[in-house]
């Protein structure tokens, strides 16, 4: 019964599905955690994040589908698999009149798998890791948001753990904390620990994670290792010349698309069409004169809008 | 909640103490007309006013928010993922719920006794059947009440139990678990519905007079016992089959 060999993906599922009445809150997604990576899990509002969560835990059926998490079938072997997961999900919940320390007491006590020799030391060690050592004996109901949510992480770490499911947890944290977070999250993941993380602020993902997975109204539109994410990005281009014409007439001989405003020329560059640097040695032989040659890549922000639509009106 | 329990002996001596007045026999609860006599029929009294309503009420709070109470606050998503198995949970919220109930129960007897013989004399105890018998007796007797009303309150606790995995609000499932309950002794005390009479939850709640005859009549205790049984049984399984494909959503 021992596994020698470590499952190539802590969390994988296929066709995953889970229908409210008729609406499908996620709808037949294949999502591909490899073990040891950090993996950023996008989406706006009500796009299911949540609900996959719920399912890959046990907490809500899975309608129709497969997953596995750390190499277990959901739901028949989640007994085993879940000591080895730590997690927080939908924000943190607690006993409102027991103090931090007790309430992780509660939990660890309720975990069969927990050594209740080394609670003490485990439960202050968690604590101090997301700095609540202070505050631990303040009651729960006394603690602010970011307080609650620090003491539900301590919770997701009170065992050590292989694979951490962490939905939303800078939510309500101050800079400091937010920064924590990031740190805690890049020594967890240096020690290998997988890491699924489920956030909206774009700029912490994109700085913490290697791999991606988008998801819009319950299916997911991209995912994949951070740097294939980005190879497989458009470029925008945007050179300043006094001589629109030629340099337009350069660009659609090379196929590209491209449009002038005044002397500004701003143009679309398709992945693997051709590299920004043959355009400015093209520009350079045909003696176009460029003023100014920028290349942006879109930023995390663009390309999730991109991906999940413009629209603020949450999806049904 | 303990502490309102013990307000019920308490509240009822003191009224007797105060009035004075020889009570009748017939008048106000049973019972009540030997509590000037002999202070350990308190206890007695006690029981017989706080069965019908009192107690179920605080069971059902107690039940009602096993499950319920956790849902609400979204505790029962982090016990799940601890990971506690959803069957042991059950059994480890009904075994609390039980434990609650021997706790009032107790609570009920012991301030009886103790403020009986504080307020009132002691003695040799006259039976519903005419004998008398001797203070250690009847502590047994009482005793025995003891254990009958707890068993009494099992069922309900399992009827709670049930109830609390229906919602995630728990005031919800304790007024629900009131309401089966009263629905229950209404029930009982209308002659038109006496063929489902036997099969009600507090059928057997008063059953324990039964207790103050001699010779020892035991026959309700057992088939209150039975009766209890059978719906903790039926609302334990019932408990289960809801509570261990219900999505936590909470
Ligand atoms: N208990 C429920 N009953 C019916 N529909 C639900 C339920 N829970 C969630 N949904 C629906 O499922 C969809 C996905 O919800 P989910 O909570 O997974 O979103 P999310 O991606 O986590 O959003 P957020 O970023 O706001 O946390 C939503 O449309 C929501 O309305
Ligand atoms: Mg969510």
């Amino acid at each position: 019964m021992t596994q020698t060999l470590e499952p190539q993906y802590a969390i994988s599922t296929s066709d995953l599905t889970k229908t409210f009445g008729s609406q499908r809150a996620v709808d037949a997604i294949d999502l591909r955690v490899p073990t040891g990576s950090v993996f950023g899990f996008l989406g706006p509002n009500g796009s299911g994040k949540t609900t996959t969560i719920r399912m890959l835990l046990g907490l809500a059926t899975i309608s129709s589908g497969e997953a596995t998490l750390l190499g277990h079938p959901v739901p028949s072997g989640l007994g085993a698999a879940l000591p080895k997961v730590g997690a927080l999900v939908e924000g943190p919940a607690f006993y409102p009149y027991l103090s931090g320390r007790d309430n992780l007491f509660r939990f660890d006590s309720a975990n069969r798998d927990a050594d209740s020799k080394t609670r003490a030391v485990r439960v202050d060690a968690a604590l101090a890791r997301v700095g609540l050592t202070q505050a631990a004996g303040k009651k729960v109901h006394a603690y602010s948001l970011g307080m609650k949510q620090r003491l539900g992480i301590a919770n997701a770490l009170l065992q050590p753990r292989d694979l951490l499911v962490l939905d939303e947890p800078t939510n309500g944290l101050d800079p400091q904390g937010t920064r924590e977070v990031r740190n805690l999250i890049r020594s967890l993941a240096s020690e290998g620990i997988t890491i699924f993380i489920s956030s909206h602020l774009l700029a912490e993902i994109e700085q913490i994670c290697t791999h991606l997975a988008v998801m819009s109204r319950g299916k997911i539109v991209a995912q994949g290792s951070v740097e294939d994410l980005s190879a497989s990005q458009t470029l925008k281009l945007t050179l300043v010349t006094s001589q629109t014409d030629a340099a337009l007439e350069l660009l659609s001989a090379a196929g590209i698309d491209a449009v002038a405003d005044g002397n500004e020329v701003s143009a679309v560059l398709l992945p693997n069409q051709i590299e920004p640097e043959r355009i400015v040695e093209m520009l350079v032989l045909a003696k176009v004169g460029v003023r100014s040659f920028t290349v942006q890549a879109p930023t995390l922000e663009d390309r999730f809008v991109l991906l999940t639509g413009e629209g603020f009106e949450v999806a049904q | 909640m303990l502490a309102t329990i013990s307000l019920i002996p308490i509240a009822l001596s003191i009224a007797v103490k105060l009035s004075g007045a020889t009570v009748l026999p017939g008048q106000g609860p049973p019972f009540l007309d030997r509590v000037s006599h002999n202070g350990l029929f308190v206890a007695f009294t006690a029981m017989v006013v706080a069965t019908p309503l009192f107690l179920p009420l605080t069971i059902a709070v107690v039940a009602g928010d096993t499950i319920a109470g956790e849902a609400s606050t979204g505790t029962l998503r982090y016990l799940l993922i601890a990971p506690v198995n959803r069957a042991r949970l059950l059994v480890v919220k009904f075994v609390g719920a039980a434990a609650f109930s021997i706790a009032a129960v107790v609570t009920l007897l012991v301030t009886g006794i103790v403020i009986g013989s504080i307020l009132f004399p002691v003695g040799p105890v006259t039976l519903l059947s005419g004998n008398v018998i001797s203070i250690p007796a009847t502590l047994i007797r009482i005793l025995l009440i003891g254990v009958y009303v707890t068993i009494s309150l099992l069922g309900l606790s399992a009827l709670g139990l049930f109830l609390s995995t229906l919602t995630v609000i728990p005031v919800g499932a304790m007024a629900a678990t009131v309401i089966v309950s009263t629905v229950m002794q209404i029930l009982g005390s209308l002659p038109q519905v006496a063929v489902i009479h036997p099969y009600l939850l507090s059928y057997y709640w008063l059953g324990f007079a039964d207790v103050l005859r001699n010779p020892l009549s035991l026959s309700s205790l057992w088939s209150n016992s039975l009766l209890q049984l059978s719906y903790i049984v039926i609302f334990g399984a019932l408990s289960y089959s809801r509570f261990t494909s219900k999505d936590i959503l909470s």
